[in-house]
């Protein structure tokens, strides 16, 4: 526990990577976010989570702009996020992001799924493609499926998949969203145990997650979201012990029940 | 598992019921009343081979055997339908993909589109539309009797595509109106494969930065075709069927010839009743065909 404190302590001579500054989101009337203020360094984890509706998936699927919104900027490396075409293909490369219901595209292969980013974003050869697939199906331990189709996997194996597919494009930071919520008990670890070799790895990542376990083990700063808001930011010893708000205090109370 | 646990046999169940006797005996009386009615009430004078002439004719001088205005109906009917077809599936394609598009502008047009043709009917369609076509787009792209500018194998070959060469300009205007019509149909068949690709393929596309064109071609299209083919395919007899109507703008396929066969042989239930089953022969054996592609999944690799 003193070790994790002290990683987010030395956060201040660390880069700042991504930087919420005031974001604000509205479904018509209804306020989804309302000013998002949250600093990311590099290799840093952020784990978020707060009760369903509260705005978490919104929230991170600003930066990569799989939403608009209306109010503040997201910053990456200091630089605006703008949201034109090119801006945007640049920055879904930078970040990447696994989903919920993994979202393979189950028409093609296993190894077409990882190989479709790189040639067509990144430009790359059919074979270097192939080679950076293959690497990462490996490093997800599933290499052996490769010619497979994704209907064909079970819900681990293909959420690993998508952990693959994310990291073809060599990003710099990783968003997740809620990566075990569709899997069956039994698969969950599979999948958390690769999530903790690439926070091993340096790897900087926004977790959206209900599970607190992986949180307790990664997490360098807990962010509790409610209503939309960011009610409480901290590293995980604290968070856990002697959260500041009593919103966080009967939220962990609820999920830590389970 | 244990191999030996195999499912009981299917029990064929083939018995005759009640129920199939009372409809069998409906139908053949449904038929022998209409015997009785046209031999002994309408005192109809058949003459089938009359007809059949229409159907193929021997030629008197060489004795070759030559299609006649039946078949030459059939021919005209066929490549309506063919390039009617192609051209309805490019519109549809290209209609289809604006609907679904962001862009305010193309998502009215194509809008307006859809519902102006599924809400006038063919018919008034036709007129209306042939007139704008015939008098203004076909001189516009400088259409009009292209024909006289073509080298004579060209000219051979534009026969076996489109039919007799001084029909050319005609037989354009109505593929056109045919195109144009079965193409707004087409186009409510794509969007509706396109939207039946759930929202979390759009993201993922998107989230591995795939540009709008690449989302569509690499991820939706490909998987949003399985749902299009089958009600493409339907379409595509619909519009073998639906090609009768540009007879109103004489373009002469076979329901023109044969409002020409019966009005001069005035055998006019011959003529129509070889006419339904020509039409039949051309659609049944389609539906057929695209019942077993869609049963094989359209020939595409599955797993
Ligand atoms: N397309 C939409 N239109 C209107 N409201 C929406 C839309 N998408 C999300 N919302 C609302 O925005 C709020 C935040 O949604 P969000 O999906 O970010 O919550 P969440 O914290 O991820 O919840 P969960 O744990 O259930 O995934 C919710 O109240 C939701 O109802
Ligand atoms: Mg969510």
């Amino acid at each position: 526990m003193t070790e994790l404190s002290s990683t987010t302590d030395s956060n201040a001579d660390r880069k700042e990577l991504l930087k919420f500054n005031g974001v604000g989101k509205w479904y018509g009337n209804f306020c989804a976010l309302w000013d998002i203020n949250l600093t990311v360094h590099k290799g840093e984890r952020v784990v978020v989570c707060g009760p369903s509706g509260s705005g978490k998936s919104t929230m991170i699927r600003c930066v990569n702009l799989l939403e608009s919104y209306e109010a503040g900027e997201i910053l990456i490396d200091g630089s605006p996020i703008k949201n034109d075409p090119k801006s945007m293909q640049v920055i879904r490369r930078r970040v990447g992001m696994v989903f919920q219901n993994f979202n393979l595209f189950p028409h093609v292969t296993v190894l077409q799924n990882l190989m479709l980013g790189p040639i067509r974003n990144l430009k790359v050869s059919k074979k270097e493609a192939e080679e950076t697939a293959m690497h990462y199906l490996e490093k997800v331990r599933i290499a052996e499926q490769a010619k497979k189709y994704p209907s064909q996997l079970s819900g681990g194996q293909q959420q690993r998949v998508a952990i693959a597919r994310s990291l073809c494009m060599h990003p710099e930071a990783m968003l997740f969203d809620e990566p075990t919520s569709a899997l069956d008990p039994e698969m969950i670890s599979g999948v958390l145990d690769i999530m903790v070799e690439l926070a091993e790895g340096g790897m900087t990542m926004m977790v959206v997650t209900h599970e607190m376990g992986f949180a307790k083990q990664v997490a360098d700063t807990m962010v509790f979201m409610d209503h939309g808001e960011i009610v409480e930011v901290a590293p995980p010893a604290e968070f856990f012990t002697k959260p500041k708000s009593d919103r966080t205090e009967l939220f962990l109370s609820q999920i830590l029940q389970h | 598992m244990n191999e030996t646990r195999l499912p009981p046999p299917a029990e064929k169940v083939r018995r005759v019921t009640n129920l199939d006797i009372a409809i069998i005996a409906s139908v053949i009386a449904i038929l022998v009343f209409i015997y009785y009615r046209v031999e002994h009430v309408l005192v109809y004078n058949w003459n089938w081979g009359l007809i059949f002439e229409y159907v193929i004719r021997i030629d008197e001088a060489t004795g070759d055997i030559l299609p006649n205005l039946f078949l030459k109906g059939v021919a005209m009917t066929l490549r309506l339908a063919f390039w009617g077809t192609l051209i309805a599936a490019v519109i549809g394609i290209v209609m289809g993909l604006c609907r679904v598009s962001n862009n305010l502008f193309l998502k009215i047009g194509s809008r307006l589109y859809v519902e102006l043709i599924r809400n006038i009917p063919p018919v008034v369609f036709i007129f209306v539309f042939y007139f704008f076509i015939s008098s203004q787009i076909i001189p516009l792209l400088g259409l009009d009797n292209i024909e006289k500018t073509f080298s004579p194998t060209t000219l051979a070959v534009m026969r076996v595509l489109f039919g007799p060469t001084e029909l050319f300009t005609n037989f354009l205007a109505g593929l056109i109106c045919l195109a144009v019509f079965e193409g707004a149909y087409i186009t409510e068949i794509v969007r509706a494969g396109i939207q039946a690709i759930g929202k979390g393929q759009w993201e993922a596309a998107r989230a591995i930065g795939l540009s709008r064109y690449h989302v569509l071609r690499d991820v939706i299209m490909p998987q949003a075709l399985k749902t299009i083919l089958p009600p493409l395919a339907g379409q595509f007899i619909t519009l073998v069927k639906d090609s009768s109507i540009v007879s109103l703008i004489s373009v002469q396929e076979l329901t023109f010839l044969t409002q020409d066969v019966s009005n001069t042989t005035t055998h006019f239930f011959e003529a129509w009743i070889v006419t339904a089953a020509l039409y039949f022969m051309m659609c049944f054996p389609l539906a057929v065909l695209f019942q077993r592609f869609e049963r094989s999944g359209m020939g595409m690799q599955k797993h």
